[in-house]
């Protein structure tokens, strides 16, 4: 029994389709991850799911509930962490924790439990009467998610989850959602960084409303199945991309770092060769030629350029 | 002096874009202008008099007409009994009693001062004052018509013994108080909670709030209870100060007191609510709060300005503004010690307001909840 079931997900704003006809499954205990550039669609299909928001079309079934039709009983069976943290910067730690622990039903020795995961959880023993405005980003993240989970929901919703947060606190975030999927919740995450979206054990890359693609990253980078990627190293990269854009062989070429990617439509060591001969004529000297392993980015980049 | 220029464009840019503070630098103005201008004014029209006739002579009805024709004066009605006079005087319409003694005929004829009573309802410390001179201007102007007819006088013929009921020092603090606390009530409740559920909407913890299972009803009736009870002790705070600093009598029920600022507080809040309900940001929602409850509270409840003397349609208006009634409601309980039986009229009307706009309110709300 999959914890999410989408089918044909639709939302409209008048003329303008923000969801068009989505669909997918998450299975339980799972990291599934939402890949979109912003106002790709994953914000709106988010709140359809935890029942913020009313879908035009199509049905969403959410830990066994049709959020369409029931959208209030989804609430205590979904944790939400939004992008801006929603928590109240005028009161402290325990304060917020107390609030969102009373909002959700808790109390008396449940509360007590629950606040106790959540204040070691997000590492904030001793500092329980901090003040939550004066605390750093990344302490607040893991708050607001101990604030989201503390009614122990079988399924968590994170938009955008580590916005504006340094990366070493992102790792530590990670590491969270990591402990939360393997006591068997399961977790959908939107995010538009490509390095966190590795982390998923699935994903969906979302362009304009639609699903461009979905699967697990070993999956998706099969689109690079017949072609390759090679990383070019050279004295003039600038030059180098623009020679190597006007060969048909060459599909795109894009910098990376000081080098030049350019993905060749086949696998061919004919191919290469020609590539080679094409910049020494041109005396661009090439210090390295390799292939490389398709990145996310690069099947972002793709897939987002052939949806559209 | 470029780089100054620089930045006034730029502000005259945002301005022009901004509708709402260009609304305000522009239309307020003019708006108050119009209704100072014609509308609010402290001279005192329409005055509503009882006259207790008991020569029921030409000479009375004469002074009486005098009275009616000056243009300041309404008549209201006759006051048969002492009792009618209690009466007229504690249900607050009637401004100012007239009382013409029996033999002011034949006393006039015999050549000996009448008193004439004039009794001023003090409620209204501001108008009394002016209504006791125009009082005392017409009988004296009266009064020169029996003077030539009787010949030489050491004493004018007609002589006016005024008092004013429930205020008699006319002191304006009695009448200021009540006034203050409809005005004080009225900002603070409407702005913060407008502002507050706003606040929530802004910063996007109302959102996070909606995930829980917590129904609309809750989150609203949570929010807004701490300003009830913080704005119904303030009141109670306000008239115990002024009781203690500057004398202000309280000679009705406690009770009635707070059923009245309850009843008038709910409607406040229930305003504030609808408010809240139309605004996006915060600072819209204190603009317009303000507009709703600071502007009528304080020129269209009789705070200030007469209500009587307002030209009809602002008259009309007025009946709109539930400081109006509290006022009226709070005045008697305080000053003159009424009770329900007089006191039902203005309640019901606050009643039926707080719960009009209660209705409204959670309309809205539940609607941008779910």
């Amino acid at each position: 029994m999959n914890a999410i079931t989408v089918k044909e997900l639709t939302r409209r704003f008048g003329e303008f389709v923000a969801v068009d006809h989505v669909s997918f499954e998450v299975r339980r205990g799972e990291i599934f991850g939402f890949l979109g550039s912003n106002g790709a669609g994953k914000s709106t299909t988010i709140r359809m799911l935890c029942g913020l928001l009313k879908p035009t079309s199509g049905t969403a079934i959410v830990d066994a509930v049709d959020v369409g039709a029931d959208p209030e009983g989804v609430k205590s069976r979904i944790g939400y962490m939004s992008q801006r943290f929603s928590l109240y910067e005028q009161l402290t730690v325990d304060e917020n924790i107390r609030f969102f622990g009373g909002i959700y039903g808790l109390s008396g020795a449940q509360l007590a439990r629950r606040r106790d995961f959540a204040i070691e959880m997000a590492g904030l023993r001793g500092r329980e009467r901090t003040r939550t405005g004066d605390l750093a980003g990344g302490w607040r993240q893991r708050l607001a998610l101990g604030c989201a989970i503390l009614h122990e929901p079988r399924i968590v919703f994170l938009d955008e989850p580590t916005g504006g947060v340094d990366p070493l606190s992102r790792r530590q975030f990670w590491t969270l959602i990591d402990q939360l999927s393997e006591s068997g919740v399961t977790v959908l995450v939107t995010t538009h960084y490509l390095d966190e979206a590795e982390h998923c054990h699935r994903l969906a890359i979302i362009h304009a409303g639609k699903i461009a693609a979905i699967g697990s990253t070993a999956e998706l980078k099969q689109v690079f199945a017949n072609r390759q990627i090679l990383e070019i190293q050279s004295t003039n990269p600038v030059e180098a991309m623009r020679i190597l854009d006007s060969m048909p062989d060459v599909e795109k070429t894009s910098i990376f770092g000081t080098a030049v990617h350019a993905v060749v439509n086949s696998r061919e060591r004919s191919a290469t060769d020609s590539l080679k001969e094409r910049l020494s004529d041109a005396h661009v000297e090439v210090t390295a030629m390799v292939p490389v392993q398709p990145s996310l980015e690069d099947v972002f980049l793709d897939v987002v350029t052939a949806a559209a | 002096m470029r780089k100054a220029l620089s930045v006034g464009r730029k502000e005259v840019r945002q301005i022009l874009r901004d509708r709402r503070t260009l609304l305000i630098l522009l239309f307020v103005p003019a708006f108050f202008l119009v209704i100072y201008g014609y509308a609010l004014s402290w001279d005192i029209r329409h005055i509503k008099m009882a006259v207790q006739d008991q020569d029921h002579s030409t000479a009375s009805r004469s002074l009486v007409s005098s009275f009616l024709n000056s243009g300041y004066f309404d008549f209201a009605a006759d006051a048969q009994s002492d009792a009618d006079i209690t009466r007229l005087m504690n249900e607050g319409d009637v401004r100012v009693v007239l009382v013409i003694p029996a033999g002011l005929s034949r006393d006039l004829e015999l050549g000996r001062t009448v008193p004439i009573q004039i009794l001023l309802n003090g409620d209204n410390a501001n108008t009394a004052t002016t209504v006791m001179g125009y009082a005392l201007t017409i009988v004296q102007t009266e009064s020169m018509n029996y003077r030539l007819v009787a010949g030489t006088r050491t004493t004018p013929p007609l002589s006016v013994e005024s008092r004013v009921w429930y205020n008699p020092q006319l002191r304006s603090a009695l009448f200021l108080v009540p006034g203050l606390i409809a005005y004080i009530v009225m900002i603070t409740s409407v702005v913060s909670t407008a502002v507050s559920i706003v606040r929530e909407k802004e910063r996007g913890t109302m959102e996070q709030v909606r995930m829980a299972p917590i129904d609309a009803a809750s989150f609203v009736v949570g929010k807004t209870l701490p300003y009830f009870v913080i704005s119904l002790l303030s009141a109670v705070a306000i008239v115990l100060v002024a009781m203690v600093m500057f004398g202000l009598p309280m000679r009705g029920s406690w009770l009635l007191l707070l059923v009245t600022t309850s009843l008038y507080l709910v409607g406040a809040l229930g305003l504030g609510l609808f408010i809240s309900s139309l605004a996006e940001t915060q600072q819209v929602a204190f603009q317009i709060a303000l507009l709703a409850s600071f502007l009528p509270t304080l020129m269209l409840s009789g705070f200030i300005f007469p209500i009587a003397s307002m030209p009809a349609f602002l008259r009309g208006v007025t009946y709109l503004v539930p400081a109006r009634y509290f006022l009226i409601a709070l005045r008697g309980i305080v000053l003159k010690g009424v009770g329900l039986s007089i006191l039902w009229e203005p309640l019901l009307t606050m009643s039926a307001y707080s719960a009009a706009v209660m209705i409204l309110a959670s309309v809205r709300l539940r609607r941008q909840w779910s």
